[in-house]
């Protein structure tokens, strides 16, 4: 079994020098969202005393948890009106040498919510709609305010829990300024300038034209004189033979973004091909430090706040529960995707792995990232919030595509987002002890806090918002013409391409079954609405508890406290989050990769 | 409360939009492009001082005298790199079979003495639609084709094949293959 070694030795390459960097990484997170003194500030400091000058913005002044949860709305509406106008403007704007128009309406309304919530979620095609300055003053710009938002709720929510008897939980300004400058933007420079050494391009020319080797005869689609696709009279497109020995090389900005579309676990590609585009992601390397990037901040966050809550222990017991959750996924969707497709076996195809060829199921993937780097991109895109890909996930196999879909109905913990996974685990891990506390008969605490009826309400909220989106939006997508004009795939795979899209869309994570066209109004305005609705209700409520806890009295261990950092805990965990994903999604998720999983078994 | 924030998020969001989105993007293609000018350009293949490609990209070859690379799903036309997609096809449609059919036959006939089964990334279509690489194997399958196309003796085509093979990364991470622009270029020098 030579090619299953190769991934389990990938797998433990990655997650061993994701652990080695969690201790050091999210130790300095800390360090710097407690303001203590450190090279960094030492460096940054000049920049970060303008900035509050600039912005007249008084570092000390601490908020409560409504003023913070106000500012991150404001903050993030306003980036959305940024962005939206960018968007409209696009004709009149500079660095556009393709001369791209004005995006529409409804695709400028679902972008700008998809890159402010994290989501990047993409209707578009980026290399035939985006110009320049949209991509680096739009999208750049969101992919690290975005993660920052994220990142700082999660801190409030850890203040939360550390402080006691206290009315504030921090100073948003100062917390989004800090997580920009200390922590995201200096590992995105380093990881742009390595991802460029590698190949993804970094320009700002205007596309080249290469003269290829061999010409290539293709049926070009006819239009008229406005631009419309011509029909003959069956409906079909009108054609005609054409032939071309011209290559078009899109140019720009790329790895810049690349950088941090990836640790600040945003996904939206450069390109439409996202990851699996050469431009963005040419070489094994570049695609195990992509994967390296995605993962690390949010697992160093566990660490950040397990110091932060005075007992690292804390942090790690929830990191554990994280990784055993990504790693038997990851797993199952690797073996599912190297066993291949029986249909494509019978017609004398060899999709056996061996020496000379990855073999698997190769529709979709990229060569030289063959089964197991594209299993493992598929795993780690979606128990993140990042939803970039690297391999087409409309073509997995039912089960190797049922991965990516639990990962993210599991709410995107595991280890989850920039900042949301750790307050997304953080909710199931009250809710845990809260069912723990109900069964032996003691009042839930967790770190140091007593769980009341109020955190409950407001758990409750968080847990059930995502998974209300979701179906009630797979719902009104199945039962509309408009929602089921979008869907490209017969059968039950087709219902998977709706449920995908609004699992991606409400646990913002960006990923698609792409066949699905997504570019149209009811898409667009249904998942923008998604977008948004499960991004900042849950952090609302985050911080309502975050508020809630930070002005409890802190309540000393004894010998009647359930420990919150041993292997018992750890299942209590898992068993949550197993408890609510899989209650909620099962009967959906019958419905769509199941069944087709016994259709393809019955094909064999 | 309100309009005591609009004023930080307002000017926060202005110098943020300026420091993120113009002076970091510019610094780093200024340094990218001092320090990785041929990277940071497109890794662009010239010859005889006209642009011919990019070493990433990969092309549609469709002559028997040049080795072909994976079906590409783009459209128009396959590897444009102007739309980069994959074809999206669930493994149960019968599209896809009949693509992939048809794929394995346009194979067969440009080699009707070869009856080796096919490798799998030469009927799958790759998921940019510009996959510039094949496996060892799809290249060694398209060897004998390639060798009598060109008149050339199959050993010259096989070594030429194998001086282009590039291995994985630290002897682990992804997979051998060969790029398929190169090995082109390469048969083209050879005559």
């Amino acid at each position: 079994m030579i090619p299953d070694a190769f991934f389990e030795l990938l797998l433990l390459a990655f997650l061993g020098l994701v652990l080695l960097c969690v201790r050091p990484l999210g130790g300095y997170i800390a360090d710097v969202m407690e303001g203590r003194p450190n090279l960094a500030r030492r460096v940054g400091g000049p920049v970060e005393q303008v900035v509050y000058r600039l912005c007249r913005v008084d570092a000390r002044e601490e908020m409560g948890w409504q003023s913070y949860a106000l500012a991150v709305l404001l903050f993030n509406v306003l980036g959305a009106v940024v962005v939206y106008a960018l968007l409209r403007l696009q004709q009149y704007l500079p660095l556009n040498p393709q001369r791209f128009a004005a995006v529409s309406p409804d695709s400028s309304f679902n972008t700008a919510v998809s890159f402010v919530t994290n989501t990047d979620w993409q209707g578009y095609s980026g290399e035939s709609t985006m110009g320049y300055l949209v991509q680096m003053a739009g999208f750049t710009v969101q992919n690290f305010l975005s993660a920052a938002t994220g990142l700082v709720v999660a801190i409030a929510l850890i203040r939360g829990l550390a402080r006691h008897t206290a009315t504030t939980i921090g100073n948003f300004w100062v917390d989004i300024t800090r997580s920009t400058l200390y922590v995201l933007l200096p590992l995105a420079a380093v990881l742009a300038l390595v991802l460029a050494s590698q190949g993804v391009i970094q320009n700002l020319a205007g596309y080249r034209d290469a003269t290829t080797l061999d010409a290539v005869t293709f049926q070009n689609p006819q239009t008229d004189a406005a631009g419309r696709a011509l029909q003959d009279a069956a409906g079909n497109p009108l054609t005609a033979t054409a032939s071309t020995q011209t290559q078009i090389l899109p140019m720009g900005p790329v790895a810049s973004q690349e950088a941090i579309k990836e640790l600040g676990t945003n996904g939206g590609g450069f390109f439409n091909a996202n990851s699996a585009h050469p431009f963005e992601n040419p070489t094994p390397l570049t695609n195990f430090l992509e994967l390296l990037a995605i993962f690390v901040i949010p697992c160093a966050l566990t660490y950040t706040f397990g110091r932060m809550v005075g007992d690292p222990r804390q942090g790690w017991a929830i990191l554990a529960a994280m990784l055993i959750l990504f790693t038997t996924l990851a797993m199952v969707g690797y073996s599912s995707e190297q066993a291949g497709n029986p249909l494509i076996a019978r017609q004398g195809i060899d999709q056996a792995a061996s020496i000379a060829q990855p073999g698997g199921n190769m529709e979709g993937k990229e060569t030289r990232f063959g089964i197991a780097a594209s299993a493992l991109f598929a795993a780690v895109t979606t128990a993140t919030s990042c939803g970039a890909v690297n391999s087409m996930h409309d073509s997995l196999t039912p089960l190797g595509g049922l991965v990516p879909l639990l990962l993210m109905q599991l709410g995107e913990l595991a280890p989850g987002g920039v900042g949301t996974g750790l307050y997304t685990v953080l909710m199931f891990a009250v809710l845990g002890v809260f069912i723990a506390g109900l069964m032996i008969g003691r009042t839930p605490e967790y770190v140091g806090k007593k769980i009341e009826a109020l955190e409950m309400k407001l758990v409750s909220v968080f847990i059930l918002t995502t998974p209300f989106v979701v179906l009630i939006g797979t719902a009104v997508a199945v039962s509309t013409a408009a929602g089921k004009a979008g869907v490209a795939n017969p059968g039950p795979h087709g219902f998977s391409e709706i449920l995908y899209a609004f699992s991606s869309a409400a646990n913002n994570n960006g990923s698609a079954f792409g066949g699905i066209s997504a570019n149209t109004v009811f898409y667009n305005v249904a998942t923008g609405l998604a977008m948004f609705i499960a991004r900042f209700w849950p952090i609302v409520a985050t911080l309502a508890i975050a508020g809630s806890l930070a002005a409890k009295k802190r309540i000393p261990v004894t010998d009647g406290t359930m420990p919150t950092h041993g292997p018992l805990f750890v299942v209590l965990l898992i068993g949550s989050i197993l408890l609510i994903g899989v209650l909620t999604y099962l009967p959906a998720l019958a419905l769509g990769p199941v069944i087709e999983h016994f259709m393809l078994a019955a094909a064999r | 409360m309100w309009l005591r924030l609009v004023r930080p998020a307002a000017s926060l969001l202005l110098a943020m939009t300026v420091l993120l989105g113009l002076v970091y993007p510019l610094v780093i293609t200024v340094v990218a492009g001092v320090a990785f000018p041929e990277q940071a350009a497109g890794s662009l293949i010239h010859r005889h001082g006209r642009l011919v490609g990019s070493e990433l990209v990969g092309q549609s070859f469709s002559q028997r005298g040049y080795f072909w690379g994976r079906p590409s799903a783009t459209t128009p036309q396959p590897y444009n790199a102007g739309a980069s997609n994959g074809s999206n096809l669930g493994p149960l449609n019968p599209e896809l079979l009949d693509r992939v059919k048809a794929n394995a036959q346009a194979l067969r006939d440009a080699d009707p003495d070869n009856r080796q089964p096919i490798p799998v990334e030469l009927v799958t279509a790759s998921a940019s639609g510009l996959d510039p690489d094949i496996s060892p194997a799809a290249a060694r399958y398209q060897a004998g084709r390639v060798a009598r196309a060109r008149g050339l003796a199959a050993a010259r085509v096989e070594a030429l094949i194998a001086s282009h093979e590039r291995g994985r990364t630290l002897g682990f991470i992804g997979e051998r293959r060969i790029n398929v622009l190169e090995l082109n270029l390469a048969l083209d020098e050879l005559r």
